[in-house]
């Protein structure tokens, strides 16, 4: 309200004037007083329709009849001032300080106090508001300064701007926090045009980037920076060596793409680092960090997508009463008044018109009933066709890994035979997924829920993908193991022949050590599957790009650019522009993320590479899809929490984390690379830790944690709690379906309530016609008719109904209010009146009993 | 006091719309109106689409133009400040479109063609003013009364962030 004060003394910089005058004419006494208040309730009366053409009016009116024009417009805000603060006129103005007058003083100047400050809340207009305001002001300033209570005026003023600027702080805040999301705008662009589904891919992405980045410090800052830091340098030892026979080949520009030569020996994968315990000043133990990165990588995972998952859900339950107003909402509130800007205003037209359509698409599928058992049928039969199409994909992966294996045994193999492994499963990841969707058509679900089995079929498809992968793996490094265990002889042989040969030469002093390059490798399995997976990783990384390049954006050029020279309409016809592949973008991110977690423990550097591809897709999809696509045919509104994304991304986790776990647990280290060489199992570094680095009696601790004895009742505890934990989720999920019902039945009760209301009362009333004539009292059918008069509503004719009957001369005990407060006469009067405006009156009478008093009370109920 | 700043400001930009209309000085409480043409095409108001509304329900003759009080209330509900009653208030008058004091039909018609630039189908927007109506219509009477306008946007939960903000 500050300003609108301010504004007043803009706008009348003779204000003073005015209070002075006013002053004088507030003690010019209660004649005028009352004038002035029925010129309020006058205008009182009027209403508020239209204020300000009243006040004119009346501002004329009152021209005429009085002479002076100032205190003619004082005496007029006057009696506004009475019309809205509804205080009494003629007390306000005497200054004798009697107690009662001070304590009505000080009442009115808060009741003042409080119009000012609930100003703004009443929709006047301005010029009302203004002299209001005035008239309140004045008021306040004159009579608080008697009662003495001005001072508490500038801490209010000071309270009120602190919570104004703290306000406006918090929105700046949010503000900056909104504008700190990265790539929101982007989102926001692409969700306007292609709808919340396309968006919640990107959205997707965006957080898997997020995740990624604190993947790739946690393994840059503790294992890869200490390396290159503190380690020893390139070419110190064998491990950090390019070999001999390499050494041609280990700057080509090949490497680049295959990763061999100084790539494969640099810190990015696992065989370069060291098994020395502690490096550097720091005495920073490096292997037992590597051990921990690893771990970790997937423990931060686990914890973030679960944690994303119940935040999700919470979410999706937290505003559980959304969809009554669904529509009145997207009407009414989605406009963005801040915009201003043209393209953000065009984009926020498009997006109200897409997630109107989005809303459409549901409510018609709500309202959808068909032929049921049709759509049953279809649907057993579709996923019958599926289940065949899985198993026989799954049937041929196999029978190919089985005939690979055999054929890997045998010389002279075709290039055909060599790679049919792989040109199958590209094949099946083609034609599969379409496959699916045209199979998928049969079932006609809402789109959200298509894309639920959609993903989950080509999930299941995409799993053989991998299987087949992990176990070209398997035997891969099964072969190394067998091979190391040769090699690793022939190093100790080649080594002892150095040494005697330079024991040999009669030399005294050391022999010169052997160039590191020269000294015979194991084949350091671990790498090799390091190399594997970034390989993978970087062929799915072009693949994608060309993909999208070829399959959207060329063929978006050639269907716009063509089509002017065609003998058929391009874009309406057959290529058309490509739509948005929501699930294959999805399940590419996730088994890539499954391909991170697992070969990041291999290659610490892969997570890199994955940063890098993260966030160079996301803007090239993003302008492809801006470019090149055109929504769906039929846009649907994603589902609130992405949870189905994170479910495939934790089964993906877990996978990932079983081969790893089974080779740190169970498959012997490399003896000659990697920071655990030289030990059994991988997992013997921590051990190595404990024993060397910690007191002895945690080592006690240690040993009798790790104590089956203990790890099993441990386990049955956990499954014990989860139980519980679960029955407790689902009674209070029950609980909430159940409130949530009952809200529904409310509203949906008021609403009927509401809706009935006009039909209920002429039926009550029929239902009295019927019912009085059946009594035959005397006095009744007056009553009645009495009633049907004046009794619009519920309420008041029972009121009305009391005042009547003492009016008649008979006492009455109809209606309920009578019954409360019964005449001395009840007992003689015949009770027939007693069921008058109960519902149902005629209950009792039927069994022919003398109805009591005590029927009168409770609505006839048979108590005897 | 602390926002004569706000309100001298406001002049200022009520005055350079029509610099040779408005006179610099109030002490004389002259009579001047801005029509409404000027006023819409203010940046904030541009690209709204419901521009048209906004200036008429809050002009005192109903017809868009606009005195300088008109204007400052305009702003001052307009403002994150104003309650949300208020805003609820001049919601209702501005989607109220024949100002009958109900929305109707072919309110809702006119807020949707406005609201999507008309681009959905003629059953697309029968479908959804006959949902808007069977949501928010609490007495059966077939259109929005400002009771079932309050009732259902006082439950929205973006309408303070989204609805008359500037």
């Amino acid at each position: 309200e500050k300003d609108k004060e301010d504004e007043s003394k803009e706008e009348n910089s003779s204000s003073q004037q005015n209070r002075a005058s006013r002053r004088k004419s507030l003690q010019k006494k209660p004649g005028d007083g009352k004038k002035a208040g029925e010129e309020g309730s006058r205008q009182r009366e009027r209403g508020k329709k239209a204020p300000t053409k009243d006040q004119k009016e009346s501002e004329n009116k009152e021209r005429k009849t009085n002479k002076k024009g100032k205190e003619e417009e004082n005496k007029q805000k006057k009696d506004r001032k009475n019309s809205t603060s509804s205080a009494s006129s003629n007390s306000s103005d005497e200054e004798s300080l009697s107690e009662e007058e001070l304590a009505m003083l000080m009442e009115q100047v808060e009741q003042k106090k409080k119009l000012i400050s609930t100003m703004r809340n009443k929709p006047w207009r301005m010029v009302k508001k203004l002299s209001v305001l005035r008239e309140a002001q004045a008021f306040v300033e004159k009579f608080e300064g008697a009662l003495g209570k001005g001072k508490g005026k500038k801490l209010y003023a000071y309270k009120m701007m602190m919570a104004k600027k703290w306000v406006k702080f918090k929105r700046d805040f949010d503000n900056f926090k909104t504008q700190c999301i990265p790539w929101e705008m982007k989102i926001k662009e692409v969700e306007s045009h292609f709808g919340s589904s396309v968006a919640s891919y990107f959205i997707f992405l965006r957080w898997m980037y997020g995740v990624n980045l604190v993947l790739f410090g946690l393994i840059f800052g503790l294992v890869i920076i200490p390396e290159v830091l503190m380690g020893m340098p390139y070419g110190s030892m064998p491990r950090k060596t390019v070999p001999r026979a390499e050494q041609a080949t280990a700057m080509d520009f090949s490497v680049l793409w295959d990763f061999e030569g100084y790539i494969k020996y640099s810190a990015l994968f696992y065989g370069y680092y060291n098994n020395q315990r502690t490096i550097g000043w720091l005495k920073y133990r490096l292997p037992m960090a590597y051990f921990m990165v690893g771990i970790s990588v997937f423990g931060y995972s686990l914890m973030v997508v679960i944690r994303s998952m119940a935040r999700n859900a919470n979410e999706s339950t937290a505003d559980g009463d959304d969809d009554n107003f669904v529509f009145s909402w997207k009407m009414f509130t989605s406009w963005d008044y801040l915009i201003g800007n043209p393209e953000t205003a065009d984009n926020k037209f498009a997006s109200i018109t897409t997630s109107f359509k989005e809303s459409i698409v549901d409510e018609q599928e709500s309202n959808k009933d068909e032929n049921i058992h049709l759509r049953r049928f279809l649907r057993v039969l579709a996923n019958v066709l599926i289940i065949c199409c899985l198993c026989g994909s799954g049937y041929l992966i196999y029978f190919v890994v089985k005939r690979s294996q055999t054929f890997s045994k045998m010389q002279n193999v075709g290039w055909y035979e060599r790679n049919e492994v792989e040109i199958v499963m590209s094949l099946l990841g083609m034609f599969c997924p379409p496959l699916f969707e045209t199979i998928a058509a049969l079932e006609n679900y809402h789109p959200r829920i298509g894309l639920k089995w959609q993903l989950g079929r080509i999930f299941a498809l995409f799993l053989g993908n991998l299987y087949t992968f992990l176990l070209a793996l398997m035997d891969d490094v099964n072969e190394k193991l067998a091979e190391e265990d040769v090699v690793k002889n022939i190093t100790r042989w080649t080594l002892l022949g150095h040494h005697n040969s330079s024991v040999e030469n009669g030399s005294t002093a050391t022999p010169p050590p052997l160039d590191p390059a020269d000294v015979p490798r194991g084949p350091c399995w671990e790498t090799t599957v390091g190399i594997e997976f970034v390989r993978l990783t970087v062929s799915d990384i072009l693949v994608t790009y060309i993909t999208i390049l070829v399959g959207d954006f060329i063929r978006a050029c050639f269907v716009r650019f063509v089509n002017y020279c065609w003998c058929w309409d391009l874009e309406a016809g057959f290529p058309s522009y490509a739509e948005f592949d929501i699930s294959g973008n999805v399940l590419g991110l996730v088994f890539n993320q499954g391909m991170i977690w697992m070969g990041s423990f291999y290659a610490p550097g892969l997570v890199g590479v994955n940063v890098l591809r993260l966030l160079t897709s996301m803007y090239f999809q993003c302008w492809a899809v801006m470019s090149s696509n055109v929504p769906h045919e039929r846009v649907f509104k994603a589902s609130k929490s992405n949870n189905f994304y994170m479910g495939l991304l934790l089964l993906i986790l877990f996978l990932s984390l079983l081969p790893v776990a089974y080779t740190i647990m169970s498959l012997p280290p490399s003896f000659d690379c990697g920071p655990f060489s030289g030990k059994k199992r991988m997992y013997e570094v921590i051990q190595e830790t404990i024993e060397l680095d910690f007191p002895l009696f945690v080592a006690k601790i240690f040993s009798y944690v790790a104590n089956p004895g203990l790890i099993i009742p441990a386990i049955l505890l956990m499954v014990l709690a989860i139980y519980y934990l679960n029955a407790v989720a689902e009674a209070y999920q029950r609980a909430n379906t159940e409130l949530k019902k009952k809200m529904q039945m409310q509203r949906e009760e008021e609403k009927n309530k509401r809706n009935n209301k006009a039909s209920t009362n002429p039926m009550l009333q029929d239902l009295e016609d019927l019912l009085t004539p059946g009594t035959k009292s005397e006095s009744h059918p007056k009553q009645a008719e009495d009633k049907k008069t004046e009794s619009p509503t519920r309420t008041s004719p029972v009121g009305k109904h009391r005042k009547a009957a003492p009016l008649n001369g008979i006492p009455m005990t109809g209606g309920r209010g009578a019954a409360f407060t019964p005449p001395p006469h009840m007992f003689m009067r015949q009770p027939p009146t007693l069921g008058v405006w109960a519902p149902y009156p005629g209950q009792p009478r039927p069994r022919g009993h003398p109805p009591g008093p005590v029927l009168g009370r409770g609505r006839g109920q048979p108590r005897y | 006091f602390f926002f004569f700043l706000l309100v001298y400001r406001l002049h200022g930009r009520y005055h350079e719309m029509a610099p040779n209309v408005v006179p610099m000085d109030y002490t004389k409480d002259p009579d001047v109106k801005l029509p409404m043409q000027l006023i819409i095409n203010m940046p904030e108001l541009k690209e709204n689409p419901f521009k048209e509304r906004i200036v008429e329900s809050f002009s005192e003759d109903g017809e868009g133009s606009l005195s300088f009080n008109d204007f400052v209330d305009m702003f001052s509900v307009l403002s994150e400040m104003a309650p949300r009653e208020l805003k609820a208030i001049y919601a209702f008058k501005i989607y109220d479109f024949n100002t009958d004091n109900f929305i109707c039909k072919s309110d809702l018609e006119k807020t949707l063609n406005k609201l999507t630039r008309e681009e959905l189908t003629a059953e697309e927007i029968t479908l959804v003013c006959e949902k808007v109506i069977e949501e928010a219509d609490m007495d059966g009477d077939g259109k929005l009364g400002f009771a079932d306008f309050e009732n259902m946007i006082s439950k929205a939960p973006d309408f303070l962030r989204y609805c008359l903000k500037k």
